[in-house]
C-alpha cells in the first residue's frame, strides 16, 4: 500500500525535522552499547490500549478542509484500538467551543482540534489540558503552548520559500526574468507568510523580478477573475506562483481563455486536479507546493501514541514531540505519482 | 428622503399621471443629470485608466475583459433592481447563484449535457425565487428576513451537494462558450446575454404594466392596493424574476469559471445592492433605473480592472471602493439637487 508508506514517510521525516535539536543529542552518543532509547515503546500498527480520540474541526467548506476530515476518519478506521468521536464541523467560534466542551465532558482520552480560529479557541484548549485531556493542535495554532500537548501543522512560509526556489532554479540563467503572484485571501496571516517566503526565496535570484501580485479568495470564481486581470496587466512574464490549487482551477481557466502558454505556473496545496494536470504535462502548470492534508492522519497517529503513552516510531524519545512543522514538498512531473493518492478534490 | 410619501413614479422618476408640464420637465432633467453624472464618473475612471496604463487599459481585449467580468453580477443586479424598486430586498442572490451553479454541475446533471446544465441552473434559481416570493408575499415575512433565511439554507444545501469539493465541468459545448473562439464580432457570448437581459429588463420596467405596478408597489403599497393592483402577486413575481436572473447568472458563471463551487457568488448581494443604489435606484422603493444599475456595475468592474492593472493590493482596493461609493452618491445628490 504505497499510500500508507508515503504518509508514514511524511510523518516520520517531518517529525525528525521538528525535533532535530533533540536528535542531535542522541546521535552524539558514542558508546558501543546499544543506545538505551532503542527499546522505548513506539506506537506501531499492532493493536494496543483502547484510545478514544475526540476530533473537532471547522466546517469543511472547501477541498482542503474536506480532505482533513477524510484523512482523520480513514486513519482512525485503520486502527482497531481507536474510537473516533468526530463533531460536526463549524466555523462559528462559539459553536466549536461548545463541541469541544462536549468532548471534554465525554472524557475522551485525547483531543485533536483544528480550530476555526486558533486564537479564539485557546481557552477551551487550556480547559481540556487542565481536565487532563491532552490536546493535539492541528495547523491553526493556539495562543499559548499551555493549550496543547503537541502542535502539528503546515509551513506557509516554507510553501512560499519552496515555490520561489523552484521557480528560481527553473529560470536560472535567464536574464531579466519576471514572475507574478496570485495570492490567497489577503485578510489571512497565512497569505502574508506565503508571500513573505516567496519574496525571500526570490532574493537569492537577482535575475528575477516580481512584477505583479493580486490577491484572490481561495475560490475558483475569484481565481478566474483575478488571473484574467493579471494576464491583461502583464503581456509577458516567465513564471506564476498561485497560492492555492482551488483558485488555481479558475486561474487555469482564465489562462486558457486568454490563450496564453508562454510561462510556467506553480500551484499550492496539492489538489488532485493539479496533480493530474502536472502528470499530463500539456499546460502551464508544472508543479505544486504541498500543504499536506495528511497532517490530520498524522495527528490521529500522534493522539493514539499519546493515549497509549508511547513515542513515535523512528524517533528515540519516550514521548511524542511538542511541535511538528510539516515540509512543503514541491510536487512536479518527476514525483507526482507518489503524491497522487494524497490529492484532494 | 422626501420621496417616501410622494405618489408612485416610474423608473425615470416622473409621476405617471403628471399633468403639470414644468414639474414633469424638471424631474425628467433630474433623472438625466443622474445618469449623466454616472457617465461622468465612468468617463473619469476611463481617463484614469488610460493615463496610468495606456497600453493595457485602452485595448479591445481589456474592454472584452471588463464587460465579461461585469456580466454575471450585472444580470443579478438587473433582477435586484426590480426587487429594490418594489421596496423589497433580496439578500439571497449570491447563495442562489452558488446553489444553482453546483446543482447544475453535479456528475448526474452533467450527464444531460449542455441543456441539462442550463435547465437545472435556471430551474433552481426560479425555485429559490418562488420560495422567497411565497414567504414574502403570502407568508407576510419581511423580505430582509425571508431572503436571509434563503441565503443561509441555499449556501448550506450547496455545501451539502458539493461536500466542499470543486465540481469541474467537462462538457465541451459549455466550456467553449467562454473561449475566444465563441466571440461574435468581438463580442463575448456572456456579454451578449448581459446585454439582452438588460434590454429586456429596461423594457419591462419602463414600458409595461408590470413595470409600472412594480414602481407603484414600491412607492406606496397601500395606495397600489387601493388602486386595484394585486400587491402580493406582484411581489411573488418580482422575487421569481430575481431568482430567474440568479439562475441565468449561475449558468454564465459556470461558463466563465468552468466549474461549480459552493463558494460561488460570494457577497453578490452586497455588490448588486451597491451597484443598484449608486445607479440611482431608491433603497426604500418607488424609483428604479436599469440604466443606472448597469452603469453602477460597469463603474465597479472598471475600478477593479484599473486597480488590478496598476497592481494595487486588496487593502487599497477596498478602501478606495468604499470612498468611491460615498463620492458617487454625494456627487449625484449634489447635481440632482442643484437642478
Amino acid at each position: 500500500m504505497p499510500e500508507l508508506t508515503s504518509r508514514r514517510g511524511l510523518l516520520f521525516g517531518t517529525a525528525a525535522m521538528g525535533a532535530g535539536a533533540l536528535l542531535v543529542g542522541c546521535t552524539s552518543n558514542e558508546s558501543d552499547d546499544e543506545p538505551a532509547a532503542n527499546d522505548q515503546p513506539a506506537a506501531d500498527d499492532k493493536p494496543g490500549k483502547e484510545v478514544t480520540i475526540g476530533f473537532a474541526g471547522p466546517q469543511a467548506d472547501h477541498g482542503w478542509l474536506n480532505a482533513i476530515n477524510d484523512n482523520a476518519k480513514s486513519r482512525a478506521k485503520k486502527y482497531s484500538d481507536v474510537t473516533l468521536e468526530i463533531t460536526e464541523g463549524s466555523n462559528d467560534t462559539a459553536a466549536q467551543i461548545g463541541q469541544i466542551e462536549t468532548l471534554i465532558n465525554k472524557k475522551v482520552d485525547v483531543l485533536v482540534v483544528l480550530p476555526a480560529d486558533g486564537k479564539a479557541l485557546t481557552q477551551v484548549g487550556l480547559k481540556a489540558m487542565r481536565a487532563n485531556i491532552p490536546v493535539i493542535n492541528l495547523d491553526r495554532i493556539f495562543n499559548t503552548p499551555q493549550a496543547y500537548r503537541c502542535w502539528i501543522g503546515g509551513d506557509n512560509y516554507g510553501m512560499g520559500l519552496n515555490a520561489g526556489h523552484y521557480i528560481g532554479e527553473k529560470l536560472k540563467g535567464k536574464a531579466d526574468a519576471t514572475v507574478i503572484e496570485l495570492a490567497g485571501l489577503d485578510n489571512l496571516e497565512l497569505t502574508q507568510q506565503r508571500t513573505q517566503g516567496f519574496d525571500d526565496a526570490l532574493k537569492n535570484y537577482p535575475n528575477i523580478k516580481k512584477v505583479a501580485r493580486q490577491a484572490a479568495e481561495f475560490t475558483v470564481e475569484s481565481g478566474q477573475a483575478k488571473m484574467a486581470q493579471l494576464l491583461q496587466a502583464q503581456s509577458k512574464f516567465d513564471a506564476l506562483w498561485n497560492h492555492d490549487d482551488d483558485q488555481g482551477v479558475g486561474a487555469l481557466r482564465a489562462i486558457e481563455q486568454a490563450g496564453r502558454d508562454d510561462f510556467l505556473m506553480v500551484g499550492g496545496a496539492g489538489a488532485l486536479s493539479a496533480f493530474q494536470a502536472i502528470k499530463k504535462d500539456d499546460g502551464v502548470l508544472k508543479a505544486t507546493v504541498l500543504y499536506p492534508p495528511t497532517m490530520a492522519a498524522s495527528a490521529i497517529d500522534l493522539a493514539r501514541a499519546l493515549g497509549q503513552s508511547k513515542g513515535v516510531g523512528g524517533m528515540a524519545e519516550f514521548e511524542i514531540p511538542a511541535s511538528i512543522t510539516l515540509y512543503s514538498a514541491v510536487v512536479d512531473k518527476d514525483n507526482v505519482d507518489q503524491y497522487m493518492p494524497t490529492g484532494f478534490k | 428622503m422626501t420621496q417616501h410619501a410622494s405618489p408612485p413614479r416610474d423608473s425615470t422618476g416622473k409621476v405617471p399621471s403628471a399633468g403639470a408640464a414644468p414639474a414633469w420637465r424638471g424631474l425628467m432633467a433630474r433623472a438625466d443629470v443622474r445618469t449623466l453624472s454616472l457617465l461622468g464618473v465612468l468617463a473619469a475612471l476611463i481617463l484614469i485608466g488610460g493615463i496610468t496604463k495606456p497600453d493595457e487599459f485602452l485595448d479591445t481585449r481589456n474592454l472584452q475583459l471588463v464587460l465579461t467580468q461585469g456580466s454575471v453580477i450585472g444580470v443579478v443586479t438587473v433582477g435586484m433592481t426590480f426587487v429594490i424598486t418594489s421596496g423589497g430586498i433580496d439578500l439571497s442572490v449570491g447563495a442562489i447563484v452558488a446553489l444553482a451553479s453546483v446543482w447544475a454541475t453535479t456528475v448526474a446533471t452533467q450527464e444531460y449535457g449542455f441543456a441539462g446544465i442550463l435547465f437545472t441552473a435556471v430551474i433552481v434559481g426560479v425555485a429559490c425565487g418562488l420560495v422567497n416570493g411565497v414567504l414574502i408575499a403570502y407568508g407576510a415575512m419581511v423580505p430582509f428576513i425571508a431572503t436571509l433565511a434563503m441565503l443561509a439554507s441555499a449556501r448550506g444545501l450547496a455545501l451539502q451537494i458539493t461536500d466542499g469539493k470543486t465540481q469541474i465541468v467537462t462538457i465541451p459545448s459549455v466550456l467553449d462558450l467562454g473561449e475566444r473562439d465563441a466571440y461574435v464580432l468581438g463580442i463575448p457570448p456572456l456579454v451578449m446575454v448581459f446585454a439582452v437581459v438588460t434590454i429586456i429588463g429596461w423594457l419591462i420596467l419602463n414600458r409595461t404594466t408590470f413595470g409600472r405596478r412594480t414602481v407603484a408597489v414600491g412607492g406606496n403599497a397601500e395606495a397600489a392596493r387601493l388602486a386595484g393592483i394585486d400587491v402580493r402577486r406582484q411581489r411573488l413575481y418580482l422575487y421569481l424574476l430575481s431568482g430567474l436572473c440568479c439562475g441565468i447568472a449561475a449558468f454564465m458563471l459556470i461558463i466563465l469559471s468552468g466549474s461549480g463551487q459552493n463558494t460561488n457568488g460570494n457577497l453578490y448581494e452586497l455588490d448588486a445592492i451597491a451597484a443598484a443604489i449608486i445607479g440611482g435606484t431608491l433603497l426604500s422603493g418607488g424609483r428604479g433605473t436599469i440604466t443606472g444599475s448597469v452603469l453602477g456595475v460597469l463603474i465597479f468592474t472598471t475600478i477593479t480592472n484599473i486597480f488590478a492593472l496598476n497592481n494595487l493590493q486588496s487593502d487599497v482596493q477596498q478602501i478606495a471602493k468604499g470612498a468611491i461609493i460615498v463620492a458617487a452618491v454625494l456627487v449625484q445628490r449634489r447635481t440632482a439637487s442643484t437642478t
